[in-house]
């Protein structure tokens, strides 16, 4: 309960200015007064994955970064993923593979998946696996998830 | 319909998600983005002790907290039981009986002023003794839950088929084991929620995540004293549901007594430590089994003797026997079987239901002692099963109508497939060094189309076409993640002719959907399909008899295909459906196409002995697990599971393949890690850090295959797969450690801790 100050931030490329508490974690401004909802809230402890976000194009928890450590820095949500209405090579394969069941855990998996493919754009089954373990998933046994990183890289192979 | 049996391509097709694109952009809204204009937040005070008597509340420190709109307790709200024992109420008065027994609660401006209220409430409490051991609580003389009651017994199930001691007296072999079941939870990624919303009428709408609406709004209207008709639930997103949706629980009635008191909408969410401590759980057992087979393997007679911990309060837990014995009466052909199980009351945590609804209670014991009983026999355990398999036809002892079965091309099947004869006589050889390997088998039945445990199982379906050929399917089905959607619309779109890709469904608002049982007992495809089916027949029918007046041909001529009319006998487009739609509206008989209809399964409701065939059809799987145990530090890593599911005709490949490989995950954690510790009546490990789900790397590769009986009520053959999956993978993997190790476990999880311990002290029995 204590005052706000503007914490500004440069989210899915636009400039923004969003009111941030001293204790504000990313995940809390991004779900409140951005209105980026696609970021969840599975733990708010960093066990799930549901929050991951890309902090200057790496992987982060949003649910344990202070939002005043990433002032001036560059946020990328699910929802900066897709442009137009054309979903992402990453989000077309979600898709296509029926990576998706309840859906919780998937706009986290997207953005862990999409910061794996750009350190690695042809990973193995393995290290496919190795790059999600940080997102866990109820639903699905994470199969489709890795068929799914699959095939996006090899959609980014045909399509550089 | 017999023309119409013809597949166009629809069912059977790897037709992705229809809602995916909404789940993978962020945009669908779960409960949590739920939010409306003026709305408060409320939050629950839960017990400190597991058995008091609340002697004081405090409020007023709470009241006195700024932004707070309403602070209730039992004294403030009408306290209606309910729950399957009738034994819950929304607030606790003058006890509190389990941990999360619900004190009392706070409306406020925000969540975090909400909850901080609650921690200024002060409750006064008088500690009484409490009885957390089901065994104890089991004996005469024993501290009684409810004071009022005779003893703790809360229910009662006795089934039998046939002679056992006559069975007995048959045998040449009988083994006999105590087995332990622990406590597990859903742990959804979505927690909990609801919201709840008064109009100027006194109408409410419930935002909720319930997985039975209908029977949710009926139960809620007396809880709450409103009208059920005057009852609008609306279905969020759910994230995650696997059966622990299927109840009230009491922070969904007061949501509505906060709602009330403030004249605003209230919204509760559960955060991650609620949802551990809060929920239900799966309901806990301890298995007497005894089983005897003769020297060929043909088995005598099983019998079953179960006692289950009821926790504090009823819900659906403490009517897992009534799934149990079917598997401990039909699982595999036995002649005479014998199934008692005392539920009783203690002070922990209470269960709820859970993907498979005490099947893999059962299971386990059964599937686990089988491979004793082979050993014993000197047969190989994949010959045992396949020896006392059921075939297509049979009727079970308890009158269980097996009318697709294909348990043993499932046993084969997976045999083959994993490799099982060469790698069951190499582990036979133990190893050198502290990695062992093991292969291990187990089956499963379980229902296909739901379970006449309601006078209807049925489900209802609106189907409109309209005037630019897309076509809406409002169908009473609940959607949880599991496709229903997709394949409700796959089946719809054979039927009719129209594409899948035209369709919407609308399937999460009682005010739209016609009435449903909900989703429970792997019923949806089966039922909800059928209705589906029935709907779009007769807007078919209804398509083609007014192109045939429009066209001036008879309507027997005439086929859709693709969206279009044809004529039958060379596919030569005529007209389209959206032009026959329009020219209905406009010219000729002044009609829409919107069709209804209602599908009641062929099941029965049981008798009091609990004999009858409860669901008109039953799904089949038998899975191998493959596993390394190094004996030193007690760690099992499954290498390999083969998943073979008989589940009818696939209407979805990858949909159903995502329901094996997740129901494969959920049962590796309840045979491995997953543990909800519990103890005097505290759940110890509330975190994801603590309770231990299976994580990507740590999955083994999963191969499954589909053995494709054609159910003849299924539509299209398909029978239901929701819960199959999940439900045979534990004694597989005890199987495989057995193997591996020489050491037979009764109870679970294996967890390396654990088996290091067990191990060391050396051979034998747990």
């Amino acid at each position: 309960m204590s005052s706000t100050a503007d914490l500004d931030l440069v989210v899915n490329g636009e400039r923004v200015t969003a009111p941030a508490r001293p204790g504000d974690t990313l995940l809390d401004v991004l779900r409140g007064p951005l209105g980026l909802t696609g970021a969840k809230a599975g733990c708010r402890e960093g066990e799930c994955g549901a929050c991951t976000v890309l902090l200057d194009g790496l992987a982060v928890n949003a649910c344990l970064t202070l939002a005043w450590t990433c002032a001036g820095r560059e946020v990328v949500t699910v929802e900066g993923l897709s442009r137009d209405g054309v979903l992402s090579p990453v989000q077309r394969a979600f898709v296509d593979a029926w990576a998706v069941q309840c859906g919780f855990c998937t706009p986290g998996m997207v953005l862990q998946a999409t910061a794996l493919l750009a350190r690695n754009p042809d990973p193995t089954p393995e290290e496919a696996r190795r790059g999600i373990e940080g997102n866990l998933c109820r639903c699905t046994g994470y199969g489709r998830i890795v068929e799914a990183i699959r095939a996006a890289a090899a959609a980014g192979r045909a399509n550089p | 319909m017999s023309e119409s049996t013809r597949p166009r391509g629809a069912v059977g097709a790897p037709i992705p998600k229809l809602d995916a694109p909404e789940r993978v952009t962020g945009r669908i809204r779960y409960i949590h983005e739920i939010g409306l204009p003026r709305m408060l937040h409320g939050a629950v005070l839960r017990a400190e002790v597991p058995h008091a008597r609340i002697v004081r509340v405090d409020t007023s420190r709470a009241l006195s907290l700024p932004g707070v709109r309403a602070v209730l307790t039992g004294a403030d709200v009408p306290l209606v039981p309910f729950g399957h024992g009738r034994d819950n109420t929304a607030l606790k008065a003058d006890f509190v009986r389990c941990i999360r027994d619900e004190v009392a609660a706070v409306a406020a401006d925000t969540e975090e002023i909400a909850r901080e209220a609650c921690r200024r409430i002060r409750v006064e409490y008088e500690p009484l003794p409490a009885i957390f051991d089901p065994e104890e609580a089991a004996r005469p003389g024993a501290l009684r839950v409810w004071p009022e009651r005779e003893d703790n017994l809360a229910f009662n199930y006795h089934y039998d088929h046939g002679d056992v001691a006559a069975g007995e007296a048959e045998s040449d072999a009988v083994v006999e084991g105590t087995y332990r079941l622990h406590y597990v939870t859903h742990a959804c990624l979505g927690t909990s929620g609801i919201v709840a919303a008064f109009d100027s009428d006194g109408r409410l709408t419930l935002h909720s995540v319930t997985q039975v609406p209908f029977l949710y709004r009926r139960d809620m209207s007396r809880i709450v004293g409103v009208p059920p008709e005057h009852i609008r639930v609306i279905q969020a997103a759910i994230g995650g549901g696997f059966g622990s949706k299927l109840d009230i629980y009491p922070y969904e009635p007061i949501a509505i007594f906060l709602a009330r008191a403030t004249g605003r909408p209230v919204r509760i969410l559960f955060d991650r430590g609620e949802e551990f401590r809060d929920s239900p759980t799966r309901q806990p057992a301890i298995v007497h089994l005894r089983s005897g087979a003769r020297r060929d393997g043909t088995l005598t007679f099983r019998t079953a003797r179960l006692l289950l911990d009821n926790g504090a309060h009823t819900s659906w837990g403490a009517t897992t026997p009534f799934v149990m014995m079917q598997t401990f009466s039909s699982l595999y052909r036995v002649p005479h079987a014998a199934f008692d199980a005392e539920v009783v009351y203690t002070h922990n945590p209470y269960a709820g239901s859970f993907r498979g609804y005490g099947n893999l209670q059962a299971t386990f014991p059964i599937e686990v002692q089988l491979d004793e009983l082979a050993e014993s026999l000197g047969i190989d355990p994949l010959e045992l099963r396949l020896r006392n398999a059921q075939v297509p036809g049979e009727v079970t002892g308890q009158g269980l109508v097996f009318q697709s079965c294909g348990l043993a091309e499932c046993l084969r099947t997976a045999a083959a497939a994993s490799g099982w004869e060469e790698k069951r006589r190499a582990y036979a050889q133990a190893g050198e060094g502290p990695l062992r390997r093991g292969i291990g088998m187990a089956s499963m039945v379980h229902t296909g189309g739901g379970a006449k445990i309601y006078h209807s199982d049925g489900c209802g379906t609106v189907l409109t076409v309209d005037d630019f050929g897309s076509v809406t399917l409002v169908t009473g089905a609940t959607e949880i993640g599991q496709g229903s959607e997709t394949v409700l619309a796959q089946i719809a779109a054979e039927e009719l002719g129209i594409p899948v890709d035209r369709f919407t469904v609308v399937n999460s608002d009682t005010q739209v959907k016609p009435w449903d049982v909900g989703v429970h007992a792997s019923r949806t495809t089966f039922i909800a399909g059928n209705a589906a089916r029935m709907a779009a027949n007769k807007a078919r029918r209804k398509l083609l008899d007014a192109a045939a007046e429009q066209l001036g041909v008879p309507a027997g001529d005439l086929e859709i295909r693709d969206g279009d009319v044809v004529r039958a006998s060379d596919g030569k487009v005529l007209t389209d459906v959206g032009r026959v739609v329009r020219k209905l509206h406009f010219a000729t008989r002044y009609d829409v196409v919107t069709t209804t209809a209602y599908y009641e399964p062929p099941s029965a409701m049981q008798d009091p002995g609990f004999k009858g065939n409860v669901s008109p059809t039953y799904s089949f799987a038998t899975h191998v697990v493959e596993v390394e145990v190094d004996v030193e530090t007690g760690v099992i890593r499954p290498l390999r599971v083969t998943a073979v599911h008989d589940a009818g005709r696939v209407i979805n490949p990858l949909g159903a393949l995502g329901q094996v490989e997740g129901g494969v995950a959920m049962g590796l954690g309840y045979a491995m890690t997953e543990d909800l510790v519990i103890r005097e009546g505290r759940v110890l490990n509330g975190s994801f850090r603590d309770y231990k789900l299976f994580t990507a790397p740590e999955m083994p590769e999963v191969d499954v295959r589909w053995v494709e009986t054609a159910d003849p009520d299924g539509p299209f053959g398909a029978k239901g797969i929701g819960e199959a999956p999940a439900i045979c993978i534990a004694p597989a993997v005890v199987n495989a450690v057995y193997q591996a190790t020489g050491r037979r476990f009764r109870s679970l999880p294996l967890r390396p801790e654990r088996v290091a311990l067990e191990l060391a002290r050396g051979e034998g029995e747990e």
